[in-house]
């Protein structure tokens, strides 16, 4: 991986945090971008899952990781906590593969 | 020793169980991004100074698949944006210098902003922030590290160690999910997300998925 990476990332990071707190701070933005700004995090974590569980590079697969995907709902539904929910889909996804 | 009130008290095993947490999530974020590619250096200058996990994640996972630095720094900075919007609702209760709003800024993340919004005593916020970044970047970092050291060890696939992410992205995602516009954005995110992965590079699909925030343009009366 280049380093470039890091350093693009880390910089651009730390500029959307400072943007916020430092730069925007407590001035407010038109409410239409508020309403979209507060969607980013809905529309990202849920294509992220959907990328990481049912996808390897340009293909569309299923496979065990649905299962630990599902694993992983039922958790969260069930409110358990971050570190249950992480393990027990971790475990499962694991078990799955090994047989 | 320093004493604490029961209200701090009651922040501070909150805290770090969520710390724990956290720790557990950057060995897998540890060994997955050194399995992809990245070096013990790379993978920890990224949790020192990144410092927002799923950027992070989202990155590696974008390289470890073949995508291109610049998808991968793309799609995760998007994600990265979010930090700002938690910024617009942290700042009114940090008023000091701005060098020290600059120090504050690097800690403006997920877990940080729950705990502080959390609070309904004002005077309790600045306490729960610091007692949330300090413990959790000190577990981030030292989790990912270890797993930085172990990753050339283990097989992430083995241990279900990849699906790690995805479980706690759901977990991150839930509270986002209590209002009709926070599921209608993280269905047209996915689905976007899935319709694009067969025909475009690896990594740009998430970066498309942020055009559903862009149903947040019409007010809320119009869709609730």
């Amino acid at each position: 991986m280049s380093w470039w990476v890091v350093v693009w990332l880390s910089l651009g990071a730390y500029a959307f945090k400072v943007l916020g707190l430092v730069v925007i701070g407590s001035r407010r933005l038109p409410s239409a971008v508020e309403r979209c700004l507060l969607l980013i995090p809905a529309a990202l974590l849920a294509a992220l899952v959907v990328k990481d569980t049912f996808s390897t590079q340009q293909s569309l697969v299923v496979d065990e990781r649905a299962l630990g995907l599902a694993v992983a709902l039922v958790c969260v539904w069930r409110k358990q906590s971050l570190v249950v929910t992480i393990v027990t889909a971790a475990f499962v996804t694991a078990i799955a593969r090994a047989v | 020793m320093a004493r604490f009130t029961p209200a701090q008290r009651s922040i501070l095993s909150a805290s770090l169980t969520l710390s724990a947490a956290v720790g557990v999530f950057s060995i897998a974020y540890g060994v997955l991004a050194v399995s992809a590619g990245a070096s013990i250096a790379q993978t920890c200058a990224l949790s020192l100074f990144t410092f927002t996990g799923a950027s992070q994640l989202s990155a590696v996972g974008v390289i470890a698949t073949g995508g291109s630095a610049s998808a991968a720094v793309g799609g995760a900075l998007l994600l990265a944006a979010r930090n700002a919007v938690y910024g617009l609702a942290l700042a009114p209760y940090f008023t000091g210098s701005l060098g020290r709003r600059l120090v504050t800024a690097q800690f403006v993340i997920d877990e940080t902003t729950a705990m502080m919004t959390a609070q309904g005593e004002p005077r309790h916020r600045q306490f729960a922030f610091w007692w949330t970044a300090l413990p959790l970047f000190s577990m981030w970092n030292l989790g990912t590290l270890l797993g930085a050291l172990l990753g050339s060890a283990i097989d992430p696939q083995a241990f279900g160690l990849d699906v790690a992410f995805s479980a706690a992205f759901v977990a991150m995602l839930a509270p986002h999910l209590t209002h009709v516009r926070g599921r209608q954005a993280a269905a047209l995110g996915a689905l976007i997300c899935l319709a694009l992965i067969p025909f475009v590079p690896v990594g740009v699909p998430i970066l498309a998925a942020g055009l559903a925030i862009f149903i947040g343009v019409r007010p809320h009366e119009a869709t609730v």
